[in-house]
């Protein structure tokens, strides 16, 4: 496809006015919202790698947390242990170091299973690094978690200034900034022979093998993938949160992770991000309008399984299809 | 003081080893993980601890421990409503959602137990206090430790001449088996799903029960022992029986004996050991 093929292409222009629109976000929501808005943008990057797993692969990882909290921790750490090396150019590349690390791992157990087996395999390992975590407290803080400051970036230093002021200022743009790169890099994996391999490879595992798919191979190179990307969601959420626990690396977060994707619908390619961006608000405004909060949560996402198994993005679809009909 | 951890081990594997059961009964029939199967679990703790709180002290003898019972029946009682209402539709439907319907319900069920029991701590040690301790090879022993390994014996015992003696088990294994070939067969697939989920969630609750006199019950009880439930299965292979057994006891003896020589780490080997075993054989002990 050309360039001038893409460019005219509906879809493009869409991209193209709601990355706009969101440029001019931080002048239009409360701070309060914006970082909302910020939270949900790390965990729409979280999901997209989440969801190269799950919607292209068609393996379902309950325990993609401990790689969202594997970017979260190589933050923390280095900013803990090596001060100097505290800006963001060097904390990126070594949260993506340390998710690659844990990934490439846990991929080397997990792809030699499929369906429940590969989902119990990966929760149980995601609970290790959980358990890991709290057990070496005197290197990771235990339950207490780890304190994120402010990072300096690019050369430029914060010292003074106030988180809020900081996430509202230049971090929403370098995050917005991140978050279009990743999306290009995933749509260009998921359009690639690479990704066309996957989908092969989800639909008819055999018959993908006979055409000489190497599947095994294949859905290691996937997993590490999808958790480097969730690891650098892991990462850019740290700055946000200001500080990380382990909470992240309990496998209720990597449900929660499994529910942004249904909830979006993990058919279509940009639908998990519209449900960690719906998840996000869904959750904060839940828990703070009642204590039961896990309760409403449980209730939308039995109600969504059984009633709208496509998502929020499936469900607009089939209505468009069926407006054009 | 080796008797002793050997002893504890036991114990650990016997409350694993109902949890696990009951898993993987309901994974080999329907093929449904429950991940809400450690709230069921913990409704047995709650409701247990709550009877035998509000038997009060002056309660005699024989109606305390058939009081734990209540435990057993009330997650019997939320497996059946769960089935009929959240799985059955899930039959025909993709992994995904059967896994995130029950994940669903972990989440529903954790608010309900703070919704009926509150927040707080319920402690019902009674149970375990008047049976005192014994002495085995010189070193004092709870009883009620043993007891607990004989329940879960019995329930193993009972499970396992139930499933191999009996019409109704014969079929829940052939379902197991070959789930297509069965129904060819004309068994009633839906009625015996809910069979066997209702088993699973009662021992579930069993274990519970059982559990609540040594220690409170909490919310959020039934994580860690969801957790291990799952490194059972891991290790055992899915849906078998024997699996359960072998991979609670590795489970259960690997903490006691983690636990006393590196406290640290005792998860980390346990998952080391899954690790070797997967990699040697990938499908789990027994698995298929």
């Amino acid at each position: 496809m050309g360039l001038k093929k893409v460019i005219t292409r509906p879809k493009f222009i869409i991209y193209l006015f709601v990355i706009l629109a969101l440029l001019f976000l931080p002048r239009i929501l409360s701070t309060f919202n914006l970082i909302l808005f910020e939270y949900g943008l790390t965990f729409a990057i979280a999901v997209l790698g989440f969801n190269l797993l799950l919607g292209y692969t068609g393996l379902l990882s309950f325990g993609h947390g401990a790689f969202f909290a594997a970017g979260a921790y190589g933050v923390a750490m280095i900013a803990k242990y090596f001060p100097g090396l505290y800006s963001m150019e060097i904390l990126i590349p070594s949260a993506l170091l340390v998710s690659f690390i844990i990934s490439a791992i846990f991929g080397f157990l997990c792809v030699r299973h499929t369906r429940i087996f590969f989902a119990i395999l990966a929760l149980a390992l995601s609970m290790l690094v959980y358990a890991l975590v709290f057990k070496f407290y005197y290197i990771t803080g235990g339950s207490d978690g780890l304190y994120v400051k402010v990072p300096s970036m690019f050369g430029m230093t914060f010292e003074g200034i106030r988180r809020p002021q900081f996430l509202s200022g230049i971090y929403y743009y370098f995050l917005l900034g991140v978050f279009v790169f990743s999306f290009i890099i995933m749509k260009g994996i998921v359009n690639s022979p690479f990704g066309k391999a996957l989908q092969a490879l989800r639909d008819n595992e055999l018959r993908a093998e006979l055409i000489g798919i190497r599947v095994r191979r294949y859905r290691l190179y996937v997993f590490i993938i999808s958790g480097m990307f969730t690891g650098l969601g892991g990462a850019l959420w740290s700055f946000i949160n200001g500080h990380v626990t382990p909470d992240v690396s309990h496998w209720v977060f990597s449900g929660e992770i499994v529910y942004m994707t249904l909830l979006g619908g993990f058919a279509i390619f940009e639908g998990p991000i519209i449900g960690a961006m719906i998840f996000t608000f869904l959750k904060l405004y839940a828990m703070g309008s009642t204590e039961y909060w896990m309760f409403i949560i449980g209730i939308t996402l039995i109600i969504l399984v059984l009633l709208l198994p496509t998502g929020i993005a499936g469900g607009f679809k089939k209505l468009a299809d069926r407006i054009r009909e | 003081m080796w008797p002793i951890y050997i002893l504890n081990g036991l114990y650990f594997a016997a409350l694993i080893f109902l949890i696990s059961l009951g898993l993987n009964i309901i994974l080999g029939v329907m093929g449904i993980l429950n991940l809400a199967h450690g709230s069921l679990y913990a409704i047995g703790a709650f409701m247990s601890a709550w009877m035998i709180v509000a038997l009060g002290k002056g309660a005699p003898m024989f109606l305390i421990y058939p009081s734990l019972l209540s435990g057993v029946v009330l997650a019997a009682f939320f497996g059946l409503f769960m089935e009929y209402f959240l799985i059955r539709p899930m039959y025909k439907r993709a992994l995904e959602y059967q896994l995130l319907i029950t994940f669903g319900a972990l989440l529903l069920l954790e608010d309900v137990i703070k919704m009926i029991w509150g927040g707080e701590a319920y402690y019902a040690s009674r149970p375990f206090d008047v049976l005192g301790k014994i002495h085995i090879l010189g070193n004092p022993y709870p009883a009620y430790f043993l007891l607990v390994m004989i329940m879960a014996l019995i329930a193993g015992l009972l499970i396992w001449i139930f499933m191999y003696k009996t019409r109704i088990g014969v079929m829940l294994r052939a379902i197991s088996l070959d789930r297509e070939m069965a129904t060819a067969l004309g068994l009633n697939i839906h009625k015996m799903g809910t069979f066997a989920f209702v088993l699973g969630s009662a021992l579930a609750g069993l274990a519970g029960a059982l559990v609540v006199p040594t220690t409170p019950a909490l919310l959020g009880f039934g994580m860690e022992p969801l957790i291990l439930a799952f490194i059972v299965v891991v290790i055992g292979g899915l849906g078998s029986l024997k699996g359960a057994l072998a991979g609670s006891l590795i489970v259960g003896q690997t903490r006691s004996i983690g636990i006393v020589l590196f406290p640290e780490i005792e998860l980390a080997l346990l998952f080391l050991i899954a690790a070797v075993i997967l990699v040697a054989k990938p499908e789990g002990l027994f698995g298929r």
